[in-house]
């Protein structure tokens, strides 16, 4: 079978195979899955609203999903992009405590450079153990996740907490002139343009760039990079320092478009369901915008699940396990379908139809 | 602060290195067997919250502290069971596995734990072993959750057998030479699955502990990445199970030092104090980790030490 056509056909099958599983899930705890799974698509693509909705959880998601593309592409599995946003968040709120910014875009432009530079260091950081001291990246990446966010919950609680917030302890507001505005007429912001852009620009420069290319060598066979000379450990800690940025992007955006200040809202698990999109996306950047898309969709819904069926909030994370668990089981059909089906032909037609 | 508050705070410290200890000793054996066989299971923190879960929902529903400890059990290993299902399909990395289990994990356990926040379930008893001294400090510190004994054990046991048993040969022979043992004509990938699933059993237990023991309820807060520092424990305790007990205990005690404090007044940077263990944890692989040889003690077959 032809390995594009695979490329798109195997996560499709397992995406839709989570589907199902869901529905046989929520079936047993006594849910009609017929309306479980209609609720899930009205919720997401059913209207303008739910669209908005869609596209609004989307945005991060692209840009965290980048932090573990990224590295991946380099050969690491990194999986702090939840630690890299909250502090890409951090960083947005304090900037302009500490130094005057002119307003409007420039100053927006330094509001969202300051994020991503904090994301950036912060995931570096887990590269940089890898290479230098040979500390498991997943695991450090993780582990300073949750020291990111205790930061994090330290300085908004503390040191920059703004007195006027009372029950929901925030750094003061950014001021208007800095929030980032809606696209024209929509109800979405222009977070959105920034994921798309993001990893257009990923594409390219893994694609089209001959550090990108570099940067593919070492995470396809570290030992023969190394044997022609490029410098690995600088590659791997680029390529973790721009996934980074992404993810500190995302916190910077969230402040700067939604919340308008940093408080625990902004610890909403963008981070995590960025792995997923990720990794079904099989870390290619193109392909992590219309998965974001999808995603960003099932979180829409989730709430519709919550009020129309009383499904509990977490039904939506019950479906992106079962997804993320087929979709790495589909790997092991990579190159071996034909072989198991005979219907392999069938397959290709439905595939690109 | 006086010198009676610091005797306080390392009497605090001490109970606490066991209380919450006890769920770090658990996974931490459950992840050392399952890594002597050659596989990683970073799901292990989605067994711990569901094994909590669930043990919690057993204990609650029957009336009985043994009835939830024996649920945590089997429901941990059955998720570590499908950590072992996926982990032998061709292809299939165990490190991108164990983010996908823990996530299945802890979204299954927040589905089904939602009307469990609420209610009360029987405790596991504890036994005080302070009861000689007429302090109430010394006999709260030395009250102790009933199954920590059988941790001790199961690592004195797991250390004996490691070394004396055909079966923990077996283990090992897969963790260190999946080759070898393919010319011996052993399964490799069902002595690995048996090896996470029992594992995944063991991590049960200390899910029990936190929802049955201390803190002894459900809620969604219950375990955040203590599954994954036991992880990183086993690295540190280089694949031995008794060290992995001094681990628990040293960690345990670094998890109580916030909570300490703060009964003692010292309220200021109590998200600081909880970040400890996590800083604690990346200290020691660091200390530990080194890029040029693969670490002593390490199973060859092990992905996350190359």
């Amino acid at each position: 079978m032809n390995p594009q056509i695979e490329a798109v056909a195997l996560p499709v099958a397992a995406l839709a195979g989570g589907l199902a599983l869901f529905g046989l899930f929520v079936w047993v705890g006594g849910y009609d899955p017929l309306q479980v799974w209609s609720l899930l698509f009205l919720g997401a693509f059913g209207d303008a609203f739910s669209i908005q909705n869609t596209l609004q959880r989307a945005a991060p998601l692209m840009l965290t999903a980048l932090c573990v593309a990224l590295p991946a592409r380099a050969g690491l599995t990194v999986i702090g992009g939840e630690g890299a946003l909250v502090l890409g968040g951090l960083a947005a709120a304090a900037l302009p405590m500490a130094l005057p910014l002119p307003g409007g875009a420039l100053g927006s432009a330094g509001v969202l450079l300051a994020a991503a530079l904090a994301g950036a260091a912060w995931i570096a950081l887990a590269g940089a153990l890898r290479q230098y001291r040979g500390v498991n990246e997943t695991i450090s990446s993780l582990l300073l996740g949750y020291v990111a966010i205790a930061l994090f919950k330290h300085t908004v609680e503390g040191p920059l907490r703004d007195p006027g917030s009372l029950n929901k302890p925030s750094t003061p507001a950014l001021d208007d002139s800095l929030l980032i505005g809606l696209i024209g007429p929509w109800d979405v912001h222009w977070g959105l343009i920034f994921g798309v852009v993001c990893c257009v620009a990923a594409a390219l420069w893994l694609g089209g760039s001959t550090h990108g290319f570099a940067t593919r060598v070492v995470g396809g066979n570290g030992r023969a990079a190394r044997l022609v000379g490029l410098p690995a450990n600088r590659l791997v800690i680029t390529a973790c320092a721009l996934g980074g940025a992404g993810a500190g992007l995302a916190g910077g955006i969230e402040v700067a478009a939604v919340h308008t200040s940093a408080n625990a809202a902004l610890i909403a698990g963008f981070g995590y369901t960025g792995i997923l999109v990720s990794f079904v996306a099989r870390h290619q950047p193109l392909a992590i915008v219309p998965v974001a898309i999808l995603f960003g969709g099932f979180l829409a819904a989730g709430s519709l699940l919550q009020r129309r069926l009383g499904l509990p909030d977490a039904s939506v994370q019950v479906l992106m396990g079962l997804s993320f668990v087929l979709i790495l089981a589909s790997e092991a059909l990579r190159g071996r379908l034909p072989q198991l089906l005979p219907l392999g032909r069938l397959r290709r037609k439905e595939a690109t139809a | 602060m006086t010198g009676s508050q610091i005797g306080d705070l390392l009497l605090a410290v001490l109970g606490g290195a066991v209380r919450v200890g006890t769920p770090f000793l658990f996974v931490s054996l459950g992840e050392c067997l399952t890594e002597k066989a050659g596989r990683i299971n970073l799901g292990l923190e989605g067994v711990l919250v569901f094994s909590a879960m669930a043990g919690f929902g057993a204990a609650y529903l029957s009336g009985l502290w043994w009835i939830g400890v024996l649920a945590a059990a089997v429901s941990g290993a059955a998720v570590a069971l499908i950590h072992g299902l996926v982990c032998s399909l061709r292809g299939v990395n165990d490190i991108a596995a164990g983010i996908a289990i823990m996530g299945l994990g802890v979204g299954l356990a927040f589905y089904f734990g939602k009307a469990l926040i609420q209610p009360q379930a029987p405790q596991i008893p504890s036994l005080a072993l302070g009861a000689w001294s007429d302090s109430g400090a010394v006999a709260s510190a030395l009250r102790i959750n009933a199954l920590f004994p059988l941790g001790v054990l199961l690592a004195a046991a797991m250390t004996w057998a490691f070394a004396h048993t055909r079966w923990g040969l077996l283990v090992r022979l897969v963790g260190d030479s999946a080759d070898a043992a393919r010319a011996l004509g052993t399964s490799v990938s069902g002595v690995r699955i048996a090896a996470t699933t029992v594992g995944g059993a063991i991590a049960g237990l200390g899910g029990a502990s936190l929802s049955l023991y201390y803190p002894g309820s459900w809620n969604e807060g219950l375990s955040s990445g203590q599954g994954l520092i036991a992880v990183a424990l086993v690295i540190f305790a280089r694949w031995h199970p008794m060290r992995c007990l001094g681990a628990a205990l040293l960690f345990g005690g670094m998890g109580a030092l916030g909570p300490a404090l703060q009964s003692v007044g010292v309220t200021g940077g109590y998200y600081l104090f909880n970040a400890v263990p996590y800083a604690m944890t990346l200290a020691i692989l660091i200390a530990t980790c080194s890029p040029r040889r693969s670490l002593q003690g390490a199973p060859m077959e092990l992905t996350v030490t190359r």
